[in-house]
């Protein structure tokens, strides 16, 4: 146990005194006793971020057992990656936090015990995830991510699209879970080991195995649910139901990055292989290109930034598999090139958290101080709400990538990257690579035009007080910290993009690309290239496209906010809802008849089959080993087959009773021809007690009616009926010819032998029952006791009034 | 004598699931009865019938019949006694609670 597990696990374990602390303290705001956690989490891991290039630290490893003998350690790891992701888990985890306090009021009914214990439980799901080295264990906190989504979702539960919202992010993500951990074990039957670290180092040994297409179609369906990937990104908008602070954190700048963490993580081990990259870097684009359209026609707030969050992982998503290309090719050869699709990523995963933290805080804030989110309602707050506007002008401008803030230098790198992978030569990617560039501009000009609308559907225009439920204005200094904090990042990166290179990126680019060599080096002016025409073009499009919105408002497209996949999950889930109910009514009936059907048909079939799958019908009886028939017997076997045929066909209770005695008479008559004397008496002495019972009982009960049910039960009963006889008596017969062939020695003969000397009694059954096995004589007994028992409560308990037993 | 045997016990195991499928509880609980008799006759089949003397030792015989299936056969006979005895009171309770033995008719509530 080490102070990183310690890490990992504190967060569960000061969610454990929440609802003491909230209960304990109800004037102060719980949110005040979380705070010091993420803060102190981030304090102790900055301590490993590197102070110069080449300083980075090496790779931590701490092991704790957990089912060593399943190959499942708790494994913490710690690399440039994990770091980078812890720092932005704890980091906006402490602002958000803090925002939260603001946002949340501490009301009667507002059961902010709740909010803080999902908050926490997140926050160590999501640092188990990028901390563990062991497979399983990131599969179970990965989970845990999903659930405590999915509660966080569904906070205000009263509210019917928040249990939508959860409900779907819950099915998408779980699923996606499912498959990844299917992908994980497809991974431990390659390798052998459920160990990242193991797996990366037998890399050669899992592209080369023939389930290498399964298990990265496993693995990246797992990695695509959790970061909203085309197509399965709908869960994301419907998540915006949550809490502000909560969409601020989970789903824009830390769960939905988990899927990134996932694909940058299996890179090494994937990465270089054509379907890793088709996969990855064609799904990230179609992302990418269709969460920008889809942004621009949406109405709510935080609706936009949902689609951009969608869209802008997309982008990194797509980086990363352009990057992996790089594996490809020798280390340190001409692949170096490529590797800066991978800084990219890593560059604008940084500045994506900051921006669009910033700014889901800063919407927030307007829902929050105007009570709406919608920009046909909203306009004009810019004088209104003079801090919200700077925080949401420069969150804006760097989402739209436009200098000097830190948005515009991952844009350009984004571009550099993009008109690199045309240059490669493989994957065919000398047919298809000029896709990439052509759909990453035409996706720029959207975000650039979602950004506009943002701003000045916000900001600009007419304030119309008559459309808001409460009177505008700027909100507490407490809620702008968190905000503003984020911001500050943005203008700081932007000016001074190298304090992040050597302390972040490049321990990150080491953990994705391990081996190469690469020059970090971020500055804005790279001289008159492509690049930066293509950002002016962006420029130039978006705001001509703008300027002609108006006259695209009401066409079908803008009308229609709601994604058309959406469709597609909701008759989805229909349809398994109303084929599971069509199943349960199938089986279901509620008549005992069925159920024993069910039971009867299934043991019939199971027994055939397995008989028939080894073999072991058989007739071959030796006719010598079978017994004569004395006349006697077959006169008392004909009799009790006989008797036995007409129990169904009579309709008279006494009758059937008394056919039912004499059938039990007869069965200690066969006894007494087996030479089984106590048999014989106790069969007589039972039978006679039943036939008496079985009098006394009938007497309060109905005359037996001609049976009743449905001509076509009948006949499907005789049939059942009919087979169940068969299957025993081929069972009988075979095992009967086993016992010919095989001569097992019968463990009958120890009793024989050793009756008389070990318990003194002659009657070989009596001992057994009584010496050898008398415990289980004893327990026997008081099955009896237990049924009498009950026989009397059912008898005397007097029935009370109107009760329904 | 095994494969007449073997035949009986098939009709028994028959004519007892013919009885538990049907609608009249009562029948259901002789369907039960028959189905552990059919059972106990099966084991005793399978255990074989030499030309051995019962199992008392007392008898000079240098060959016995198998006592442990008929030890077990005991424990069956007392225990399905045990069983009917209980079935045949929950009908009686059943049936006077409900004032129907048929199965179509004791089938819960729709919403259950």
């Amino acid at each position: 146990m080490s102070l990183l597990h310690l890490l990992v696990l504190s967060p569960f374990i000061l969610a454990l005194f929440i609802p003491f602390l909230y209960k304990w303290f109800r004037n102060v705001h719980t949110g005040w006793f979380i705070l010091p956690l993420p803060v102190i989490l981030f304090a102790y891991l900055i301590q490993f971020v590197s102070t110069g290039p080449g300083l980075g630290f090496e790779p931590i490893m701490e092991t704790v057992p957990w089912v060593p003998s399943l190959g499942i350690n708790f494994t913490i790891y710690l690399d440039g990656l994990s770091l980078l992701f812890a720092l932005l888990i704890t980091g906006i985890g402490a602002l958000v936090v803090l925002y939260s306090i603001f946002y949340i009021a501490n009301k009667k009914d507002e059961p902010l015990n709740n909010f803080y214990v999902y908050l926490l439980m997140f926050m160590g799901a999501m640092l188990g995830v990028v901390l563990s080295d062991n497979l399983i264990v990131i599969y179970v906190f990965w989970e845990l991510t999903s659930l405590a989504s999915s509660l966080l979702i569904a906070y205000w539960f009263h509210k019917e699209k928040s249990r939508y919202g959860a409900q779907k992010s819950m099915l998408i993500t779980v699923t996606g879970g499912f498959a990844m951990l299917a992908g994980f074990s497809l991974l431990y039957v390659i390798t052998g080991t459920f160990s990242l670290q193991g797996i990366i180092e037998q890399s050669q040994v899992v592209i080369e195995s023939p389930l290498l297409v399964p298990t990265v179609l496993l693995v990246l369906l797992g990695a695509f649910t959790k970061s909203a990937q085309f197509p399965f990104h709908i869960w994301l908008p419907d998540a915006m139901e949550a809490p502000t602070p909560v969409s601020a954190y989970l789903h824009s700048a830390t769960m939905v990055k988990a899927g990134i963490y996932l694909v940058a993580r299996f890179t090494p081990v994937f990465g270089g292989t054509s379907i890793w990259f088709w996969m990855v870097s064609l799904v990230g684009l179609i992302t990418l290109t269709w969460g920008s359209i889809s942004a621009i026609r949406q109405k709510d707030l935080k609706g936009i930034l949902a689609f951009s969050t969608i869209s802008q992982l997309g982008l990194i998503m797509s980086l990363l598999g352009l990057g992996s290309a790089a594996l490809y090719y020798d280390v340190a050869d001409e692949g170096a090139v490529f590797t800066v699709a991978t800084m990219a990523a890593v560059f604008h995963l940084i500045n994506h958290a900051t921006f669009k933290g910033g700014l889901f805080m800063a919407v927030g804030i307007i829902d929050h101080e105007t009570g709406t989110r919608d920009i046909r309602k909203l306009g004009g707050l810019m004088s209104l709400m003079p801090i919200t506007f700077t925080i949401s002008l420069i969150g804006l401008a760097s989402m739209a990538g436009l200098p000097p803030f830190n948005g515009f230098l991952s844009k350009e790198m984004f571009f550099t990257g993009v008109l690199d992978a045309t240059a490669l030569e493989i994957f065919n990617m000398q047919t298809f690579g000029i896709i990439f560039p052509i759909f990453a501009w035409i996706a720029s000009i959207f975000t650039f035009l979602y950004c506009l609308i943002m701003l000045f559907k916000t900001f600009f225009g007419k304030y119309q007080p008559e459309k808001l439920e409460k009177e505008a204005h700027e909100a507490p200094i407490g809620m702008l910290i968190s905000p503003i904090i984020l911001i500050s990042m943005v203008v700081i990166i932007g000016l001074f993009p190298n304090i992040v290179s050597y302390t972040l990126i490049e321990p990150v680019m080491n953990s994705i690309l391990p081996g190469f060599e690469f020059e970090v080096n971020l500055y804005h002016w790279h001289g008159l290239n492509t690049e930066l025409f293509m950002t002016l073009g962006v420029i130039v499009f978006g705001s001509l496209i703008y300027m002609n919105l108006g006259r695209w408002q009401e066409t079908y497209f803008f009308l229609r906010e709601r994604d058309p996949l959406n469709q597609v999950y909701d008759r989805g889930l229909d349809g398994l809802i109303t084929g599971a109910q069509g199943v349960t009514n199938v089986q279901m009936t509620g008549l005992l008849r069925d159920y024993f059907a069910y039971m009867i048909v299934f043991m019939v079939g199971s027994l055939t089959v397995t008989m028939y799958w080894f073999d072991a019908f058989t007739f071959a009886v030796d006719p010598n080993s079978l017994a004569s028939i004395p006349p006697y017997a077959a006169i008392i076997i004909a009799l009790t087959a006989a008797v036995s045929l007409s129990l169904p066909f009579i309709n008279h209770r006494v009758s059937s009773i008394i056919v039912l005695g004499v059938v039990g008479f007869l069965l200690a008559l066969l006894f007494v021809v087996f030479r089984a004397p106590d048999l014989a008496l106790t069969q007589l002495l039972v039978e006679t007690v039943m036939v008496v019972l079985l009098l006394l009982c009938f007497y309060f009960l109905p005359e037996l009616k001609k049976e009743d049910f449905k001509p076509r039960f009948r006949w499907l009963n005789l049939v059942i009926s009919i087979s169940v006889g068969l299957i025993v008596s081929l069972i009988g017969i075979s095992s009967l010819a086993l016992s010919n062939t095989a001569q097992f020695d019968s463990i009958s003969d120890y009793f024989i032998e050793n009756t008389y000397e070990l318990t003194g009694g002659k009657n070989m059954v009596n001992m057994i029952l009584d010496d050898f096995r008398a415990l289980d004589t004893i327990l026997e007994v008081l099955v009896l006791g237990i049924a009498a028992l009950g026989v009397v409560a059912l008898i005397k308990l007097r029935f009370k009034g109107g009760e329904d037993v | 004598m095994e494969l007449l045997m073997i035949l009986l016990i098939g009709i028994i195991f028959s004519v007892s699931t013919y009885l538990i499928l049907t609608n009249s509880l009562l029948r259901v609980i002789f369907g039960i009865i028959m189905l552990s008799h059919g059972a106990h006759l099966l084991l005793l089949t399978l255990s074989g019938f030499n030309e051995g003397a019962p199992p008392l030792l007392g008898e000079e015989s240098s060959v016995y019949m198998d006592p442990l299936p008929q030890a077990l056969i005991l424990t069956a006979i007392v225990i399905s006694f045990g069983v009917t005895a209980f079935l045949l009171v929950l009908g009686y309770r059943t049936y006077r609670a409900h004032e129907t033995d048929k199965l179509d008719k004791l089938r819960g509530h729709a919403d259950e």
